[in-house]
């Protein structure tokens, strides 16, 4: 198991939503996204499958290239693929804007 | 019914079974009457899981929703069978005990207040040995303090099924729903012919293992009180059926000498299939001697 964190402090718009989307089943994962107080963006991933972190880098930078919420990220991870984490941040962030 | 008639009513309905646990408690509830407690934004993990290399999760599989149901006040508590085999650990056995004491306290104090437990369970989270065991000691005997109060329904609707410990839970239930897709047994099948062999029961066999543990045969020897589809709406209105239902003047798991009395009853020289031991048992006054 790995404990990897993230900061984007470019992520500063204000967020009043929270939300949760997903299951820690085996290729799934779920994401809790809550406003924080903090300037810019910060994740936080547990996840059962070591040796990912660059991959895990990857599909944030990307994520963060279009998404500007001051949020915090929590990800519970049982091995999804970086299509699965995209969809689940995307879900998350549809929860947050409606 | 001809063929057309069938395939809109198949493609319109909303399956139950396709709902995570959460959405499935909360689709039971009258639509805005219900708030979920202790949810995953309290992030009440498992603490031991991280310790074993293992993601938890923020609600621990446990999801505790209340609300009302056809107007009366309920408690659905749901186990998140994508989530370590819907295992029962300190952290879920603690939701699932503490929302049945709090029915409890409700119910004694003049407001009944019914639990639904939607379990999709292995039983004992293995990983959190004795303390799983305790929990589900813990749930059995919370379910026993309710049931004279209030009505304690288990609703198992697959596809993982309800097995070990928490089959116990299911078995001192005030009524028990199931669907054709769901099972229920004390030993799962592998455990059986791990134990047994692959003479006593083949697990990989499916059509055996749904003749002897799926909701069709629970509910035809009335080990189950209600089969039914795997339909949104139709679940719905049967657990609301029972949430109102008056409280049972008996118990199955009171009855302890027709049970006994069943099974010594049994010629176990010959081999009994399903079909036979389900209009054995359905018959109340003879014990199936007849």
């Amino acid at each position: 198991m790995e404990q990897i964190e993230f900061d984007y402090p470019a992520a500063k718009r204000r967020i009043m939503k929270k939300a949760h989307v997903g299951v820690v089943g085996s290729g799934d994962m779920e994401v809790l996204m809550e406003p924080t107080q903090n300037e810019g963006a910060h994740v936080s991933i547990t996840t059962s499958v070591d040796g990912f972190q660059s991959s895990w880098k990857a599909v944030f930078d990307r994520f963060f290239s279009r998404f500007d919420g001051a949020v915090h990220i929590r990800i519970n991870d049982a091995g999804a693929t970086p299509g699965s984490v995209m969809l689940r941040l995307e879900q998350a962030v549809e929860v947050i804007n409606q | 019914m001809n063929q057309t008639n069938i395939i809109p009513e198949f493609v319109s309905r909303q399956s139950f079974i396709e709902l995570d646990a959460r959405r499935r408690a909360q689709s039971l509830f009258d639509e805005g009457t219900w708030k979920e407690l202790v949810g995953p934004f309290d992030r009440m993990e498992s603490p031991w899981l991280p310790l074993q290399g293992i993601a938890p999760q923020f609600d621990d599989g446990c999801i505790v929703i209340k609300g009302k149901i056809g107007g009366m006040p309920a408690v659905a508590i749901a186990l998140e069978g994508a989530f370590q085999g819907g295992s029962i650990g300190e952290v879920s056995g603690a939701k699932m005990t503490a929302a049945l004491d709090l029915a409890t306290k409700d119910s004694e104090a003049g407001k009944r207040t019914a639990a639904i437990l939607l379990l999709e369970t292995g039983g004992v989270r293995l990983q959190e040995a004795n303390l799983g065991l305790a929990a589900v000691a813990e749930v059995i005997s919370s379910v026993l303090a309710l049931r004279p109060h209030a009505p304690v329904i288990t609703l198992i609707a697959g596809t993982v099924g309800c097995f070990g410990g928490m089959s116990l839970a299911a078995g001192v239930s005030s009524y028990v729903v199931m669907t054709r897709e769901a099972r229920l047994g004390l030993n799962g099948p592998e455990v059986i012919e791990q134990e047994s062999g692959i003479d006593e029961f083949d697990s990989s066999d499916r059509a055996l293992i749904w003749a002897i543990h799926g909701g069709e045969q629970r509910v035809g020897m009335e080990l189950a009180d209600a089969l039914v589809e795997d339909d949104a709406e139709k679940i719905r209105a049967t657990i609301r059926g029972y949430v109102q239902a008056d409280l049972r003047p008996e118990y199955r798991s009171q009855q302890v000498e027709l049970y006994r009395d069943r099974i010594a009853a049994l010629d176990a020289s010959e081999q009994i299939d399903p079909m036979s031991l389900r209009q054995r048992w359905n018959n109340k006054t003879t014990g199936g001697l007849r």
